[in-house]
C-alpha cells in the first residue's frame, strides 16, 4: 500500500501517453522510491490499445506484477475488461467520458471530467487529445501523494527544450491535480512517501544500454534491418555514434552504419567487415535471426567473428511482434545446418546489456566465431532502474591476429592450424603485405592451410577442433551468478530478464519457509559451475519464458545423471514473467513432493 | 613474392616489379575449355598490366563454377568464397571496414540473377566500389545444366527442352539502377575484355562486367544461344577498346572523329574506336536503345555500354575518416570516461527521450 503497488494505465497507441507515463515514473524515482515501467504495446502505429504499468516498490522489486492496484481508464475500447480485471480494494481513475458498467462498491472509483478540464487548457482539438494524458498525471499525482514539484521537474527534463509544449502540459497537470484536490477526497490506502533509495540511479532501457556498450567496445561497422523490438538498439547506437564518434563536431565518422536490404545482407556485411578486421555488429529479432542462419554457419566454419544481438520476441513466424519471450535459446545455440555451436551471452539487467555490449566483441574476436547476445523485448524496450554503468577498465582483446611484423618472425602461417593447443588458430587480415599471410576463406571443406579438401579425416579433424574451441569458452565467458542458501533443497535456475521475478519469488518462497538456492546462467556453452549446481541439489527447477523448457533440455543433456530431478516452470504468454508464477510453480512441486 | 623481391631473370616485370606469374593462382579445377578459365587468364593479365599490388586486392565470390575461380588468380591476395548469392553483402562489409582494398568480385548468372538478385541490386544502388564480374553462361553448371535466369528465350538444354521465360539482362538492370560502369564482353575476346577490366579497376564505384562465358559441358550444343559457335556468330562489338593508364602517355594518333575518349577519375583514358555507327557510352538512353535493338535482332552486343566516371562511391556517402575503420586504435573508437559520465547524467536526470514504443 505505502510505496508498494502498481499503476496500470490503459490508453490508445499513438495518443501521446508515453510522455505522461514517463513523467509519473520519473517523479516517483525522484522521490527516492524504486520504480519500474513496462510498456505493453500492440504491433501498430496508432489506434490499438496500449497499457503502461508503473510498479512502485520500496523493496526494489522490478518484475511485472500480475495484479494491478491502480487503474487509469483512458481507452473506451478496453475499459470494460480493464475495469473487470481490478480486484476489491483497488483504485480506478476513470475518464468520465468512458462508459463502463456499474463498478462494485469495494473498488475506489475516481471519475474525472477530463474533456471538460481540457477545455480550459487549449482550444486546439488535436492538442487536447495529446495533452489530456497530463490530466491523469495530475489526478494520480494528487491522489497518491506524488510531489508536484517532482512532476514539474520531470516535465522540465522531458520538455524543457520546447517551452510552449511545456507550459501546456504543466497547465494540464495542474488542472488535474486541482480537480482531484477539490473534488476527489482520498479514500484508498495507496500512496507514495519520500525515501532515499534511488540516489544516483539511472533509468534506461536495455537497448540503449547495449548500444552504449557497443560504442565503448569500439564498434566500427554496424549493419541492420529494422525489426521490432531490436530497431531501438540500432537507433540508439546511431544517436550515440553521431554524437561521440566523429573526428570533430560534425566531422568525419569513425564508424559506418549501413541499413541493409534484409537480415541476410545485414549479417553478410557484418561477416565481411569482421573478416577485414573491423568490430562489426547487427541487432535483430524473430524472423531476422531465422534469415541469418546460413551466414552463422559460415562464420562458425570459416571462423569469422561477429556480434549479433537478438532482442527476442514471441515466435514462431511473425508471432507476437511486440511481446516478450525467451524462445530463441536452442536455436541460437545451434543456428545453421550441420554441427555448430556458438557462444551465447544472456544479459539479465541493463547493466549487463552495457557490459556485454562491449565484451561481446572481445569474445567474438578471441574465439573467431559469431557471438549471440540474447536480450528480449522486456529487457530491451522497457525502462529499468540501475546503478550508473562502469567505464570499461581493460583494453580490448582483438584475438589472434598476425601483423606483417609478426609474420616476419614465424616460419609459416597456416590459417586453421591449432598452434597453441586451445583450438583457436591465428588469422591475418586482407591488406597484409607479407605474402606469407595470404589465405583463401571458404565455407566449403578446408584443411589447416585453408586449402579446399573433401578428405574425410581432415573434415573430421577440423570439426573436432571447432568443438574444442567453443567448448573452451565455458570458462572464458561470463560465469553464472550463484546465490546459495544453506540447507536449501531446491535449486532454481533462470536467465535473462526473468531475474527480477526470481529475486522477488525467492523472497516470497523464503517467507513461506521454502529455502532456495539460485543460479543465473549468463552464457552458453554452460560453465562447469552450472553442472555442479545441478548435481548439488535434490531438486532443480528451471524457470524460462518459453514453451518447451529449452534450457532445461540443455541441462538434462549435459548432466544426464540428474535429468529426472530437473523440472520446468514455463511462462510463455508474451507478458514478462511475474514472481507469483514462479512461486506457484515451485510451490506446486513442493506440494507434490518434488519430482516431475 | 613481394614488390622488393628480384624477379627471375628474363621474365618481364610490370611497373611494380612483378612478373605475370606473381598474379597466378592455384590450378583450375573447372572443365577444360570452360569460358571461365579464359576470364581468369584475362584477370591475371589485366592485373599484371595494371600493376595492382596483390596485398591491396581482395577477391570475393558467391557459389557456383564461376565463384570457384578467385582461387585460380592472384594467389597473393586474400580471398573470400561466400555463400550463394551473398557476395555483395560481404563486399559491402569489407569495403566499410577497409576502403583501401580493391575488391574484385566474381559471380555467375545463377549466383547474381537468381538467388543473389536482391543483393546485386542493392550493391549497385549503394555504388559500393567492386569490380563485379558475372561469368554468364545461362546454365547452372555445378548442378548439371538447369536453366538460369539469364537463359535466352528459345535456348535449349541438352535434352532439347527450350526456355520460355524472359532472360534478365543484368547490364540493362545495372544501368537502370544508376551503375556508373556497365560493360558486356565475351570470354573469347581477350582483346576487348582486358581493357574493360583495366578500366573497371580504375572506376570509383560498382563496375558491372557481364561476360558471356560458354559452358562447354552443358550449353555448348546446337540450340544453346550461349555456345561458343552461337556467341561467335552473334557477337556484335560496339567499338574497339583501348585503355591508357594514367602512368602511360597516349602514343597512338587516332584519326579525328574516329574515337571517343572517356577520362577516369585517376587520369586514365578509355579510348573507344568507332565501328560502324557512333556510340556515346555516357548516354543511358542510348544504351537502353542499343540493348533492346540487339535483343530484338538476336545480336549479342558487347563493349562499354555505359560509363559515368563521376558517380559518388559508397564510402563518400558514409563520410568516413581517412584511415580504414579496421585499423583505428582503441583511443579513437572508445570515447573517454567523460562521455560515459555525461550520458549517465542524462539518464539520471531524465533529459534524454526514453524508449519509444512502436510496432
Amino acid at each position: 500500500m505505502l510505496n508498494d503497488f502498481s499503476i496500470h494505465v490503459a490508453t490508445v497507441n499513438g495518443s501521446g501517453s508515453q510522455t505522461a507515463n514517463n513523467v509519473l515514473l520519473r517523479a516517483i524515482l525522484q522521490m527516492g522510491v524504486p520504480v519500474s515501467g513496462k510498456n505493453l504495446f500492440p504491433s501498430n502505429i496508432a489506434g490499438l490499445p496500449t497499457w503502461f504499468t508503473i510498479r512502485v516498490s520500496e523493496a526494489g522489486y522490478i518484475a511485472r506484477c500480475a495484479r494491478n492496484d491502480v487503474l487509469v481508464v483512458m481507452n473506451a475500447e478496453t475499459a470494460v475488461d480493464d475495469v473487470a480485471a481490478m480486484g476489491p480494494g483497488s483504485v480506478i481513475v476513470l475518464n468520465d467520458a468512458i462508459k463502463v458498467p456499474a463498478i462494485p462498491a469495494d473498488r475506489f472509483v475516481y471519475a474525472v471530467p477530463m474533456a471538460k478540464l481540457m477545455e480550459t487548457i487549449t482550444t486546439d482539438v488535436k492538442l487536447r487529445r495529446l495533452v489530456v494524458n497530463m490530466i491523469y498525471v495530475g489526478v494520480v499525482g494528487q491522489l497518491l501523494g506524488i510531489d508536484m514539484a517532482e512532476i514539474d521537474r520531470a516535465l522540465h527534463a522531458q520538455l524543457g527544450r520546447k517551452p510552449k509544449a511545456l507550459a501546456l502540459n504543466q497547465a494540464a497537470v495542474r488542472a488535474g491535480a486541482a480537480y482531484a484536490a477539490a473534488n476527489l477526497p482520498k479514500r484508498d490506502p495507496y500512496r507514495v512517501e519520500r525515501r532515499n533509495l534511488t540516489a544516483g540511479r539511472i533509468l534506461i532501457d536495455g537497448n540503449s544500454a547495449a548500444a552504449l556498450g557497443a560504442m565503448f567496445g569500439g564498434v566500427t561497422v554496424v549493419s541492420w534491418y529494422p525489426i521490432t523490438p531490436s530497431s531501438s538498439l540500432i537507433e540508439a547506437l546511431i544517436g550515440y555514434l553521431e554524437r561521440f564518434r566523429r573526428d570533430e563536431a560534425g566531422g568525419r565518422a569513425t564508424y559506418a552504419v549501413v541499413q541493409a536490404e534484409d537480415e541476410i545482407a545485414a549479417i553478410g556485411m557484418v561477416i565481411g567487415a569482421s573478416w577485414a578486421g573491423a568490430r562489426a555488429m547487427t541487432a535483430t529479432s524473430g524472423p531476422g535471426i531465422s534469415l541469418m542462419a546460413e551466414f552463422f554457419g559460415y562464420g562458425y566454419y570459416a571462423e569469422i567473428p561477429a556480434v549479433v544481438w537478438d532482442i527476442q520476441r514471441v515466435g514462431p513466424s511473425t508471432g507476437l511482434p511486440t511481446r516478450t519471450a525467451q524462445g530463441d535459446l536452442s536455436f541460437a545455440y545451434g543456428i545453421s545446418h550441420g554441427d555448430t555451436q556458438y557462444p551465447v551471452l544472456l544479459p539479465a539487467t541493463v547493466g549487463e546489456c552495457f557490459e556485454f555490449g562491449h565484451r561481446a566483441f572481445d569474445f567474438a574476436e578471441r574465439l573467431q566465431c559469431p557471438v549471440l547476445v540474447l536480450s528480449d523485448l522486456d529487457l530491451g524496450m522497457n525502462n529499468w532502474m540501475s546503478a550508473p554503468f562502469t567505464y570499461p577498465e581493460h583494453a580490448w582483446d582483438r584475438g589472434k591476429v598476425l601483423t606483417d611484423a609478426e609474420l616476419e618472425s614465424v616460419a609459416k602461417f597456416e590459417r586453421y592450424r591449432d598452434v597453441d593447443g586451445d583450438g583457436i588458430p591465428y588469422r591475418t587480415l586482407p591488406g597484409t603485405r607479407n605474402p606469407k599471410g595470404t589465405y583463401f576463406t571458404r565455407g566449403s571443406g578446408h584443411d589447416e592451410a585453408a586449402r579446399y579438401t573433401e578428405n574425410p579425416d581432415t573434415y573430421a579433424r577440423v570439426m573436432a577442433r571447432l568443438r574444442r574451441k567453443v567448448d573452451g569458452a565455458r570458462t572464458l565467458l561470463p560465469a553464472p551468478e550463484v546465490s546459495e542458501t544453506a540447507g536449501a533443497s531446491v535449486g532454481l535456475i533462470a536467465y535473462g530478464s526473468s531475474h527480477g521475478a526470481m529475486i522477488e519469488a525467492r523472497d516470497r518462497l523464503a517467507a513461506g519457509s521454502v529455502r532456495t538456492s539460485y543460479l543465473r546462467v549468463r552464457s552458453l556453452p554452460l560453465s562447469p559451475r552450472v553442472h555442479e549446481f545441478v548435481r548439488a541439489h535434490e531438486r532443480i527447477v528451471v524457470i524460462e519464458q518459453n514453451r518447451d523448457g529449452q534450457l532445461a533440455d540443455r541441462l538434462r543433456a549435459e548432466v544426464p545423471e540428474c535429468a529426472e530431478r530437473i523440472e520446468s516452470v514455463l511462462h510463455f504468454t508474451g507478458l514478462p514473467l511475474d514472481a507469483q508464477t514462479v512461486v506457484d510453480g515451485v510451490s506446486a512441486g513442493v506440494a507434490a513432493g518434488a519430482g516431475r | 613474392m613481394s614488390a622488393t623481391q628480384t624477379p627471375p631473370a628474363g621474365q618481364p616485370t610490370n611497373r611494380i616489379g612483378l612478373t605475370r606469374a606473381d598474379y597466378d593462382g592455384s590450378k583450375t579445377t573447372l572443365c577444360p575449355g570452360c569460358g571461365h578459365n579464359a576470364i581468369t587468364g584475362g584477370i591475371i593479365q589485366a592485373a599484371w598490366e595494371a600493376g595492382l599490388e596483390p596485398h591491396r586486392v581482395a577477391k570475393l565470390s558467391g557459389i557456383g563454377c564461376s565463384s570457384k575461380t578467385p582461387a585460380y588468380f592472384l594467389g597473393h591476395s586474400h580471398g573470400f568464397n561466400a555463400v550463394h548469392g551473398r557476395m555483395p553483402s560481404i563486399a559491402t562489409g569489407v569495403h566499410a571496414a577497409n576502403r583501401e582494398l580493391l575488391l574484385i568480385g566474381v559471380s555467375g548468372d545463377g549466383d547474381t540473377a537468381s538467388i543473389g538478385i536482391g543483393q546485386f541490386v542493392h550493391l549497385v544502388r549503394r555504388n559500393v566500389p567492386v569490380v563485379y564480374i558475372v561469368e554468364n553462361n545461362g546454365v547452372y553448371g555445378l548442378t548439371k545444366g538447369q536453366f538460369s535466369a539469364t537463359a535466352d528465350v528459345g535456348s535449349t538444354r541438352k535434352g532439347g527442352e527450350a526456355n520460355r521465360l524472359m532472360p534478365i539482362d543484368l547490364c540493362a538492370l545495372a544501368i537502370e539502377l544508376g551503375c556508373g560502369f556497365v560493360a558486356r564482353s565475351f570470354s573469347g575476346d581477350q582483346k576487348q575484355l582486358r581493357p574493360l577490366l583495366r578500366a573497371a579497376f580504375a572506376h570509383r564505384g560498382t563496375a558491372v562486367l557481364d561476360v558471356i562465358s560458354p559452358c562447354v559441358t552443358f550449353a555448348d550444343h546446337e540450340g544453346s544461344t550461349k555456345s561458343y559457335a552461337a556467341v561467335k556468330e552473334h557477337d556484335a562489338p560496339l567499338h574497339d577498346i583501348e585503355y591508357v593508364p594514367y602512368f602511360e602517355d597516349i602514343t597512338v594518333d587516332y584519326e579525328p572523329g574516329t574515337t571517343r575518349e572517356v577520362t577516369m577519375p585517376d587520369g586514365s583514358h578509355i579510348v573507344l574506336k568507332k565501328l560502324g555507327s557512333d556510340y556515346d557510352p555516357t548516354d543511358p538512353a542510348a544504351a537502353w536503345k542499343v540493348i533492346h535493338e540487339a535483343r530484338a535482332e538476336g545480336r549479342m552486343l558487347t563493349g562499354l555500354l555505359f560509363v559515368e566516371p563521376g558517380t559518388r562511391a559508397f564510402d563518400e556517402e558514409l563520410k568516413l575518416v581517412d584511415a580504414p575503420l579496421a585499423s583505428l586504435p582503441l583511443e579513437v573508437v572508445r570515447p573517454p570516461r567523460a562521455v560515459l559520465s555525461q550520458v549517465m547524467k542524462e539518464h539520471m536526470e531524465g533529459t534524454v527521450p526514453t524508449a519509444a514504443g512502436g510496432g
